[in-house]
């Protein structure tokens, strides 16, 4: 989970490595690493409902507390926010600590809709608080539930809101105050009665929202969800990972299908990114692939009007028109225009093909517009 | 860029100039905020107020085309203050002493008028600038190259990296952010009139005998013509067959009219796109291709990292692979190729290509990427250049270069400039953004933002339907009041082709090293319009029904009568 960022590298190049047992499986860090980070390096799992690693530790959902042996005395700590020190012993699944992330897990449960506590076939079954409940055997109405005050409904189109669903974990307004710092929505009021909130009228287009969906990305719960996959069952889709078709930061995306279509994108959390992505790869790069208005043949123009036609009549119909062109003017009349657009194996061929198969440098791209 | 994007989170201070970065490029401004965040002075030099100065220590709010003069003067403070690092200027560098001599024609207080600017924030960015160096990052984009003075606005920029030894320094470069997603694998791939692939170029024998060899081909030995000698040539009836693969030349390229008459000049001109655009309309033959989520191979984003791209789904109808396409328009002219799939066409790509040659499909398949140079597969790739130049003897040269106003300045017929640039929801011309629902909502159509003060004197309301003149065109947009303007300047973006073809006015200079047409500065006129649209005025002034999701809607069919063209079977 923890990406080596240059602040890291750079301080832990300069440290000695740390040497730590986990359950008894010894693990060696980096000297600024965290607890978190050695029982996951050791490959033990807790859960880390508060934790999003581009904003850092929060320590507030004390899901991730882990006992820990420090001078001979065991400490129960976050293990998001406790550093973590040579030598220590460090054990994350003692009964007590089960029974402890159990009546947590419950806790929160009483704050969630009990329709939507039971997730038998429900949409959001596999999320992170979904699986941790399952994981822990928590029970919904273990304590009895709270009926919290809930935002009036937001009608934007990229962004559901269901805050029946929310455990107030703050990994969305953290991410959307401290990361994209886009400052769109905040936590209003306190205790049990504390909802997440948009100024004025919880209109997330009044708002300044940018509609990067890192909120939809982080949220444990699924009360923050893609409109655009909403009803699409993650059970039934398929990701393929690849690259934003936009701007020149190269985002990792994954493209999301059902039944060999695609129904929508989600970020790539290990690539350099980090997980990041703005509206246009959250929210408008797949759309466009699967429209109407594609071109599906290929079109040669016929008594001044483009046409219908199969692809050995359009390719012979290039190549005889280019030949002729260089047989009575010479390729230099020839000029071939590659894209920023299409993938790198594409230009070079593009670029080979002008020089070779026309015979001309008369080759560009549109890197100037 | 000569440095990494996650470095920006560690810079000392970053100069932001001509990028409107969290609009254009959203999440490299993240390391920007993050890098404010952790106590980095941030400074951005903009004649618009764009959103990023909300975390800027200063905005320098200079003139359009003023860049030059201004950081001339930033090098003059720098240099007579004795802020240089003087080791690396000379250890490093060739030049200094004509340019510490030419940079004394630019005294603050002469380029500050210019500028338009209080002579202390020449003071105040020369003086950070190079406390926080090495380790000052300046970040730039097409507010800088876009002009008629594009590369000498850039040599300017390098001039203030050189001397305080950002070059080779984390955390500091001079980077230019690209624009689209693999702006920098067309260069890298040679799709360049000068250069082969990996900027080998064209005109040295040795490197055009590497290539002959390989590809059993002799090879033209004159350097080819750009994009915007081509246009001027098929008017004279030069250039007589076109070419394009994935680009609507006819919106995205300045002076539209202009780039319109003359891809119509060409006798014969083929289009290979995914959608029928603008462009591929006026085509002879149009070839349909697959759309990067049906397409096998890699982009290369702005840090020269390369990374993988994958097929998700099918391409639609009879739609195939750009490179499937090509590979048999090579055969049918009688040079066929033995290589067939992209990583057989990379893995050749590589192997005449030093800086790609470490780079293989298997590395890319295990990480997350690899940032070229790359010279052999044991090579981890490179985060930030000229890191061992000082070792190597490779000197950076000083550039004395003077303030040349742009082509077109304002005058009593066209008394406005005209500046263009990005809509954070918008892209390029759309042909993207324009087919994702609910985008309507973000940015419905194209808007001319006016400063307050500007749209009192011409009486000009949020929503009128404004006239926009220059000397080459005229367009109709809706106003849009807002002081992210500074007085005197007017913005659009140009996503809006249908309604709005912004390049219609825009200006047809460029610039006369690199031909990159000067989009930022155009003189124009505005007017409100005969004819009001009504919808844009209420689609200013929408209200939201709370609690009622609003039902997305989907590009209008603008050509109805291509339906049969575009039929599936």
């Amino acid at each position: 989970m923890t990406i080596a960022t240059p602040e890291n590298a750079a301080a832990s190049a300069t440290m000695k490595p740390l040497n730590l047992q986990v359950n008894g499986v010894g693990v060696a860090v980096p000297a600024n690493a965290r607890v978190l980070d050695a029982l996951q390096n050791a490959g033990f799992d807790v859960p880390t409902l508060c934790y999003d690693e581009r904003v850092g530790p929060k320590g507030t959902c004390r899901m991730c507390l882990v006992e820990v042996e420090v001078d001979g005395r065991i400490e129960t700590v976050a293990s998001c926010t406790s550093f973590a020190a040579e030598g220590q012993k460090v054990e994350t699944h003692t009964e007590e600590l089960k029974d402890y992330r159990k009546t947590l897990l419950e806790m929160l449960l009483s704050e969630t809709s009990a329709a939507k506590a039971f997730p038998e076939d429900d949409k959001t079954a596999h999320s992170e608080f979904y699986r941790a409940v399952r994981e822990y055997d928590a029970k919904a109405g273990a304590i009895p539930l709270i009926e919290r005050r809930k935002p009036a409904p937001d009608p934007n189109p990229f962004i559901q809101r269901d805050y029946d669903l929310c455990i107030a974990c703050y990994r969305c307004t953290n991410i959307c105050n401290e990361w994209e710092q886009a400052g769109a929505i905040t936590v209003d009021g306190r205790g049990q009665d504390s909802k997440i909130f948009s100024f004025f009228n919880n209109n997330l287009l009044d708002s300044p929202c940018t509609f990067c969906g890192q909120c939809i990305n982080t949220c444990p719960t699924g009360a923050l969800t893609d409109r655009k996959l909403a009803g699409i069952d993650p059970h039934e889709t398929d990701h393929t990972k690849s690259i934003c078709p936009y701007c020149g930061v190269g985002c990792g995306i994954e493209l999301v299908t059902k039944g060999g279509e695609l129904v929508g994108t989600k970020p790539d959390f290990d690539a350099p990114s980090r997980g990041s992505l703005c509206v246009k790869g959250q929210f408008a790069s797949w759309e466009f692939v699967k429209s109407e208005q594609r071109l599906k043949h290929p079109l040669i123009r016929k008594d001044g009007v483009l046409q219908r036609a199969t692809w050995d009549e359009a390719l012979d119909l290039v190549a005889a028109n280019f030949k002729k062109i260089i047989d009575e003017d010479g390729p230099d009349s020839i000029v071939c225009w590659a894209s920023a657009r299409v993938v790198t194996e594409a230009n070079y061929l593009l670029q080979k093909f002008a020089r070779i198969a026309i015979g001309t440098n008369n080759i560009d791209n549109c890197s100037r517009t | 860029m000569t440095n990494s994007i996650e470095e920006l989170a560690d810079s000392n201070l970053i100069l932001v100039t001509g990028s409107n970065t969290t609009e254009a490029h959203p999440v490299i401004s993240l390391r920007m905020k993050r890098a404010v965040s952790k106590g980095a002075k941030l400074i951005v030099v903009d004649p618009r107020k764009i959103e990023l100065t909300k975390w800027a220590d200063r905005h320098v709010q200079i003139n359009v085309g003023t860049d030059i003069p201004f950081f001339n003067a930033v090098a003059n403070v720098i240099i007579n203050e004795q802020l240089y690092d003087q080791r690396y200027v000379a250890k490093r560098t060739e030049g200094f002493e004509a340019f510490a001599t030419h940079v004394q024609n630019y005294p603050p207080e002469y380029s500050a008028e210019i500028c338009g600017i209080d002579v202390e924030d020449i003071y105040f960015v020369a003086r950070e600038y190079a406390k926080a160096s090495p380790g000052a990052a300046i970040c730039y984009t097409l507010g800088i190259t876009e002009h008629s003075c594009g590369s000498h606005n850039v040599q300017s920029l390098g001039n203030l990296g050189m001397l305080c030894g950002n070059f080779g320094a984390y955390g500091g470069g001079v980077n230019p952010l690209r624009g689209q997603n693999n702006v920098q694998g067309a260069g890298d791939a040679g799709a360049i009139p000068t250069d082969l692939p990996g900027y080998q170029k064209i005109e040295k024998a040795p490197v055009r005998e590497k290539f002959e060899e390989a590809w059993g081909s002799p090879l033209p030995a004159r350097r080819g013509i750009t994009k915007i000698t081509a246009m001027d040539q098929m008017i004279r009836g030069n250039v007589r067959g076109v070419f394009v693969m994935g680009e609507n030349t006819v919106v995205s390229d300045p002076h539209a009219n202009h780039a319109e008459h003359a891809l119509k000049s060409a006798e014969f001109m083929v289009v290979q796109d995914i959608f029928l655009t603008d462009t591929a309309r006026i085509a002879d033959v149009v070839l349909p291709a697959a759309a990067f989520a049906e397409s096998e191979g890699t982009f290369a984003n702005s840090e020269r990292r390369v990374q993988r791209v994958r097929r998700a789904v099918d391409p639609p109808g009879e739609a195939r692979e750009d490179i499937d396409i090509l590979l048999d328009l090579f055969a049918r002219m009688g040079k066929p190729q033995d290589i067939e799939t992209p990583a057989e066409v990379w893995d050749e790509m590589r192997k005449l290509t030093p800086i790609l040659a470490g780079i293989t499909y298997e590395r890319l398949e295990e990480g997350h990427g690899i940032q070229w140079p790359c010279p052999d597969e044991d090579h981890p790739g490179t985060e930030y250049l000229h890191r061992d130049d000082m070792e190597s003897g490779m000197p950076g040269f000083f550039a004395p270069v003077d303030h040349v106003p742009p082509a077109e300045e304002p005058d009593d017929e066209f008394p406005v400039m005209l500046t263009t640039g990005r809509r954070r929801s918008t892209y390029h011309t759309g042909t993207q953004t324009g087919r994702a629902t609910g985008f309507e909502l973000l940015v419905p159509h194209e808007m001319c933002e006016i400063h307050p003060d500007d749209a009192v004197d011409w009486g000009i309301e949020d929503g009128d339907t404004l006239r926009i003149s220059s000397r080459r065109g005229s367009v109709t947009v809706s106003a849009k009041i807002t002081d992210r303007s500074p007085r005197g300047t007017v913005f659009m973006s140009f996503a809006f082709p249908e309604l709005t073809r912004t390049n219609d006015v825009t200006s047809d200079a460029y610039d006369f090293i690199t031909e990159t047409p000067e989009f930022k500065a155009a003189a124009v006129r505005i007017e409100k319009a005969a004819e009001q649209n009504p919808q844009w005025r209420a689609a200013q002034k929408r209200v939201r029904l709370a609690g009622e999701v609003i039902p997305p809607t989907t590009l209008k069919e603008q050509h109805p009568e291509e339906a049969p063209m575009l039929a599936d079977d």
